[in-house]
């Protein structure tokens, strides 16, 4: 029986997920700007997530410059699955 | 809407937001151009050969073998472009570990295929008619369309090479003589400097 995860109860930790699950890897500037929300926020769900084992955490370097990519991980990856078949069975009976 | 399906449909449509078709390589855009200016010194010798290119002349290119010449020169540039393209996109992709084929890319090819199919047609029907004085801007209005089109699905700076491309092919169209060497500009020479803008900003 699929039921909703409490990690993505939060709407932005879901949101930082549909991402993650739509795209191999991506920086930390790129959901501020497709998201729309201050550092801080951001930052806290993603430690969120990171402390879930729900996604990994990449640290590089672009030239000098530091670059931090987040991946969902296979746990990750099957909580939000299992999130969606969830959100979908609850669609259903309510019909 | 309930809550449940509020949430499935903003996650359907954060995925598709934010898949940018970023795979493709800065050095795609390079050998483009280097193509495309080996294409058209070619079709300088053949057309305008001993007389200068800057000269402002009609176009006479009555000669069934040149136009002929002209046209495979034109289509091994393109598909050897493409070639190219798909080559270092896969590489690059190696690198990365992105699938290649996503729902960004399709969008991303689909978004160019209508202008380009269009202009393709068009330029055909102005080949078969003999207006050959309009194909050189015609084809540089409808591939900076077709860019332009398809930028939202990639990084945005191709918007400008495809804005770039269409500022060339209206300024030809009034001085159709200078076709070769507008041709030249917006297939060589723009590709050359959009190509190393992007492998400085994104690959490097």
């Amino acid at each position: 029986m699929a039921k909703l995860h409490k990690a993505f109860e939060n709407t932005l930790r879901l949101q930082i997920m549909s991402v993650l699950i739509a795209n191999p890897q991506y920086d930390f500037n790129a959901f501020k700007d497709v998201l729309e929300v201050t550092d801080g926020n951001l930052a806290s769900h993603l430690r969120n997530l990171e402390k879930n084992n729900f996604i990994e955490v990449i640290k590089s370097f672009k030239g000098r410059k530091p670059l931090t990519q987040y991946r969902a991980s296979p746990k990750g990856k099957a909580a939000f699955e299992e999130h969606l078949r969830a959100l979908e069975k609850i669609i259903k009976m309510q019909q | 809407m309930n809550t449940a399906e509020k949430d499935l449909a903003q996650i359907k449509a954060l995925m598709e937001r934010s898949t940018r078709f970023i795979s493709l390589s800065g050095l795609s855009g390079v050998f483009a151009g280097l193509y495309a200016l080996i294409g058209a010194s070619l079709a300088y010798y053949w057309v305008y050969y001993p007389n200068s290119p800057f000269g402002y002349r009609q176009v006479y290119i009555n000669n069934t073998v040149v136009l002929q010449k002209l046209l495979i020169t034109a289509a091994v540039i393109f598909i050897l472009s493409i070639a190219t393209g798909l080559y270092f996109t896969w590489r690059k992709n190696r690198r990365t570990r992105g699938k290649l084929w996503n729902y960004a890319s399709k969008r991303f090819l689909a978004g160019l295929a209508l202008p380009l199919a269009t202009g393709g047609v068009f330029i055909f029907a102005l080949v078969l008619r003999d207006n050959l004085l309009m194909v050189a801007s015609t084809s540089l209005i409808f591939y900076g369309l077709a860019l332009v089109n398809a930028a939202q699905y990639t990084l945005g700076d191709i918007k400008y090479l495809g804005i770039c491309e269409i500022v060339l092919g209206l300024v030809s169209a009034f001085i159709p003589g200078y076709g070769l060497i507008f041709w030249a500009l917006g297939f060589g020479v723009l590709h050359i400097v959009y190509g190393v803008v992007m492998y400085l900003k994104y690959d490097g």
